[in-house]
């Protein structure tokens, strides 16, 4: 995993944050997992995850709780299968 | 197989709803009020003499050949311009009449050359049918009379002439080009003997300002103007309709043939896209198809060093399927994966998707639209519920207000431009908001009412500033919204917009557009009548291209301008097939028709239907493939009629990425700059080579109609088939119609699409189903898709791409008129005689202080890579921001661009991108490695020499 490509991913997460922290009746953290876990392939989740463990450097506010939230789906995903 | 002759009615359909009843020639006839007595002759089967009167033009009454007599009317007046009336008693055929119309043909004929045999339109001429008509046997007057004037032929543009001494002077010409295409370029100047067609102030067309659309061509009755193919090959002598390969407009020509030689491309009146009309794309830019740089051979090689090796198809598809499933063996089934294009059909864009899906066995499917409109299928599914514009194109005949965003239609769309400045030359009221002065905002008889010339990357600002004051001036439709809408998300979104920080004078500063320019606009939009938005990618490719999207669909909800003809949300799609392909499932997260692939019972219908387990997750888009590329974990990607290198942003990324891949398969016309980095070269098909639909950007179904055999031996949806085969997915499919049938049985908004419909039909724009049969050409009448519409809030976040010291302009791209997309078909037509090289427009006061004169090379750099072009002066432009087009290789002006992208889709963020622009000398560095590197890269290996055994 490059440097480079987790910059853009916390990037991306923090842009999609700057949209759904200004809607008024959805979590912002709950909305932001809701759209990484629609529409980012898994490695890429996987990756943001992962940088989630090692600190999560530049995830910020709601943006660091969707990553925790993600976290939890996918444990909760896998302990269902 | 026989010619399409078309009926041409001699003036126009009228619109009126109340019938007339009147005889002619003793027969009854029922016509809508405010018909000719022309065009209702013709409806009862009686065509009357005509040369002036055509039926896509208004009436006219200057060759006096049309003459009727009407009982207890005296004269004999023009049927073109005589309107019915109710008991009225028409006679076509009198010996007076017979008598006139003779004497008129014979004065025309007097000063005609009589060169017919050697003409090029013989027996395409109206002079000489209606000679044969009325019967003209001798000319009293002779054939050496005085003789229209001779200055010789003008065969300045590349594909008609224009050949005065031909010329009847019925302005047939002149009207189309104002009527029809509202350009404006073509008089009348002189009188009698002397009156001839002139292209501006009488200089050769290339010269003036047409703009080669060829509706005068169309128009013309001999062989004033004609076709150079018509000229050089002869009339044809079959025809078959098909439907445009350039632009979302999707234009329904008749491909006129002799043999398998195209001999020209005319524009079909029963076309409900374009009714008739054309551009120079569509009508005259088809010569690409047997250009000498058409790669017809499957090529591959090892490695992208190497030159290509020649061989055959089961070679080279055997050669990338044994690669593509070496590195899924390697690399796990998700490190592969495909593009489709739209630029191929509807059935050839599902094909690609289902071998990703059922044979690669993955979701790492993804198309153009990734970098045009993927915004706009977020945005209007969150807001409406169906992710595609809510109009047909006849819809803009009954706007009152026109509000244009980001679009330039006159350029992008022309087609639809000039129906779109025919309405507004009917009185509608016109809105522009984008940072260039474009052609709409100021042309022949048609003048914006407010120009918003906004800052790059300010949308967001601007729409939300006009929600202000829809909200705080009490121009809400509450009664719709009420009835049609969320009530209490509508009031959090009220709230919001009506915030002061949101009102037009705290917003200007972001903008730059005068408060009282948004408020005047804001207040036109919404009380103005039915008001329509049409968009382009001047919305979408932004950082925040799915929240312009969203206020957009906001903005005409609230003001009720949704749901009914004149009104609605219209995106303009760049590419023929962006809507088809988005609608064939090629985004990664979603099957054919916009279904999330991790729904189950959605996933099982595939399932049970393609007869494979498939992938619930959803795949990698275009710029996250690159990004796993570069990263090791994605190696192999089949492309079919992208050319993703010169298309997408940030160039030096795209070439690192497609570098790092180990099998890049390539299937296209030509060597295109993705090809240079491919590994297996797959040559594809033409649009005229080929069966299949086109959805054009008013979600119409249109047939692609095959007019020759496939130069390369297949079409392209053969192509991929071969491939699912080999990757040992089984498909065996005989005929396109048979992908339809499986896609209308897998998608319930096609349900009810099948070949033969279409041929009944024409043409159907979705949804079509049991309860729509016929198709929906306006959505969203009785209520929204999703249920209740939905307002969002949608905060202005500015863009990170800023200006500043070292980058203090501001670039933004798009394109012209006469290139098309990478400009990879366009090039390699004579439409480079327009545009032969991309232009960097500068504004004077910009160019001054950098002593840059009109014409000189400049440098154009960003943080991602730097180009050079030579500088285009121009005023179009505000200050501080600078314009150019990606059409040509040579420059790649995405080399400049970032990779910073829309939030919602990672749509590429084009229109905004910090620049600085200095004089140079030439082409850069790397502008010349990489012409070298594409020279080497494009070498084909000599086949070995066979020498005869003795």
């Amino acid at each position: 995993m490059s440097h480079s490509n987790v910059d853009r991913l916390v990037y991306m997460v923090n842009q999609i944050g700057d949209f759904f922290k200004y809607q008024p009746h959805e979590d912002a953290a709950e909305g932001i997992a809701n759209h990484i876990k629609k529409f980012w392939d898994p490695r890429m989740r996987k990756q943001i995850l992962e940088h989630l463990e090692a600190g999560g450097e530049g995830l910020e506010g709601p943006s660091r709780k969707a990553i925790e939230i993600l976290r939890d789906m996918t444990q909760k995903a896998k302990s269902d299968a | 197989m026989s010619l399409i002759e078309e009926i041409d009615y001699g003036t126009p359909r009228s619109k009126s709803e109340t019938m007339v009843t009147l005889t002619i020639d003793g027969k009854e006839v029922t016509v809508p009020e405010g018909t000719s007595v022309m065009r209702a002759a013709m409806e009862a089967g009686t065509e009357i003499p005509k040369l002036c009167a055509t039926d896509m033009l208004e009436s006219f009454g200057s060759c006096r050949l049309c003459l009727i007599e009407i009982e207890g009317r005296n004269g004999t007046p023009a049927s073109c311009t005589t309107l019915v009336a109710e008991g009225m008693a028409v006679h076509t055929q009198t010996e007076r009449l017979k008598r006139l119309r003779k004497g008129v043909m014979e004065l025309y004929i007097s000063e005609h050359p009589l060169d017919c045999l050697t003409c090029s339109a013989n027996g395409d001429c109206e002079l000489q049918d209606m000679s044969g008509a009325v019967g003209l046997r001798e000319v009293r007057y002779g054939y050496d009379g005085k003789k229209h004037p001779n200055p010789g032929i003008d065969a300045s543009n590349p594909y008609f002439t224009y050949e005065p001494s031909k010329c009847i002077v019925c302005s047939r010409c002149v009207r189309a080009c104002e009527e029809v295409q509202g350009t404006f370029a073509l008089t009348i100047a002189g009188r009698g003997f002397d009156s001839v067609v002139s292209p501006s102030m009488q200089e050769p067309f290339m010269e003036s300002e047409c703009v080669s659309c060829g509706a005068c061509v169309q128009a013309c009755p001999t062989a004033t103007l004609n076709e150079k193919s018509v000229i050089d090959i002869g009339t044809p002598e079959h025809s078959v309709v098909t439907t445009c390969a350039y632009c979302g407009v999707g234009c329904t020509f008749k491909a006129e043939m002799r043999g398998e030689e195209v001999v020209r491309m005319l524009p079909y009146k029963d076309g409900k896209a374009n009714r008739g009309h054309s551009c120079v794309k569509g009508r005259f830019a088809w010569g690409y198809a047997s250009h000498k740089d058409r790669i017809t051979t499957p090529m591959i090689r090892e490695n992208i060093n190497d030159p290509w090796r020649e061989v055959s198809w089961e070679e080279a598809i055997q050669f990338a399927a044994d690669k593509f499933k070496a590195i899924q063996a390697k690399h796990g089934r998700s490190s592969i994966g495909g593009i489709t294009s739209s630029r191929c059909t509807n059935e050839e864009t599902f094909l690609v998707q289902k071998l990703v899906r059922a044979a690669f066995g993955n979701n790492n499917v993804d198309t153009c639209a990734r970098v045009c409109h993927s915004p706009t299928g977020y945005g209007l599914n969150t807001t409406y519920g169906t992710s595609a514009g809510t109009q047909d194109f006849d819809s803009i005949e009954y706007s009152d207000v026109v509000l244009v965003i980001g679009a330039n239609p006159t350029d992008g769309h022309p087609v639809f431009g000039s129906r779109m400045k025919k309405r507004l030359r009917e009185g509608a009221k016109l809105i522009v908001a984008d940072p260039r002065q474009i052609d709409l905002v100021r042309s022949p008889h048609v003048e914006a009412d407010f120009h918003m010339q906004l800052k790059p990357g300010t949308n967001v600002a601007l729409l939300t500033s006009l929600a202000h004051v829809v909200v705080t001036e009490g121009l809400v439709n509450e009664d719709f919204v009420r009835e049609r809408c969320d009530w209490d998300e509508f009031q959090d979104w009220a709230a919001f917009a009506a915030e002061e920080r949101n009102s037009p004078e705290a917003m200007e500063k972001y903008t730059g557009v005068p408060a009282e320019t948004v408020r005047g606009a804001a207040r036109l939009y919404a009380t103005g009548g039915n008001a329509a938005i049409y968009y382009g990618l001047g919305v979408t490719e932004h950082s925040q291209g799915s929240t312009t999207v969203m206020a957009i669909a906001n903005l005409a909800m609230a003001t009720g301008n949704i749901g009914r003809e004149g009104v609605g949300v219209n995106p303009l799609r760049g590419q023929n097939n962006v809507q088809g392909s988005c609608d064939m499932g090629s985004f990664p997260h979603e099957f054919p028709g916009y279904r999330h692939v991790s729904t189950d019972t959605v996933r099982e219908t595939f399932e049970s239907m393609w007869g494979r387990e498939l992938d619930s997750e959803p795949g990698l888009r275009i710029p996250n493939m690159m990004d796993a590329a570069i990263d090791g974990s994605f190696k192999g990607m089949y492309i079919q009629g992208e050319d993703i290198l010169q298309s997408d942003p940030d160039t030096k990324h795209m070439i690192a990425g497609l570098s790092a891949m180990e099998c890049v398969v390539v299937q296209d016309l030509f060597l295109v700059e993705t090809a240079d980095f491919a590994h297996v070269f797959l040559p594809g098909s033409t649009f005229l080579e080929k069966n299949g639909t086109f959805t054009n950007a008013e979600r119409r179904i249109q047939p692609v109609r095959k007019v020759m055999a496939p130069k390369n031996g297949y079409e392209d949806w053969e192509i991929t088939q071969m491939l699912a085969n080999a990757m040992g997915y089984p498909m065996h499919y005989e005929h396109p119609s048979e992908i339809m049938d499986e896609i209308a049985a897998l998608t319930p908004k096609f349900a009810g699409v099948t070949f033969k419909k279409l041929d009944e039909e024409g043409s159907i724009q979705w949804p079509c189903n049991e309860e729509a049969p016929n198709g929906t050409p306006v959505m969203h009448v009785d209520g929204f898709v999703r249920g209740k519409g939905k307002f969002v809030v949608t905060e202005y976040v500015p863009t990170d791409e800023k200006s500043g010291p070292r980058f203090p302009l501001l670039l933004t791209t798009g394109r012209i008129l006469s290139q098309y997309n990478v400009g990879a078909q366009t090039r390699r037509t004579a439409n480079s005689e327009w545009h032969p090289e991309d232009l960097l427009e500068i504004h004077p006061f910009d160019a001054e202080t950098r002593g840059i004169r009109d014409g000189d090379w400049v440098k154009l750099s960003s943080r991602s890579g730097e180009t050079a072009l030579r500088a285009q002066v121009s005023e179009r432009m505000a200050p501080g921001v600078v314009y150019t087009t990606f059409h040509h290789p040579k420059t790649q002006a995405n080399v400049v661009t970032t990779d910073f992208s829309d939030w919602a889709t990672n749509c590429p963020e084009y229109k905004v991108t910090a620049v600085q622009v200095m004089p140079s000398n030439g082409p850069t560095e790397w502008q010349e490695e990489y012409d070298e590197f594409s020279r080497k890269s494009r070498r084909i290996e000599e086949a070995p020499t066979v020498v005869a055994a003795e």
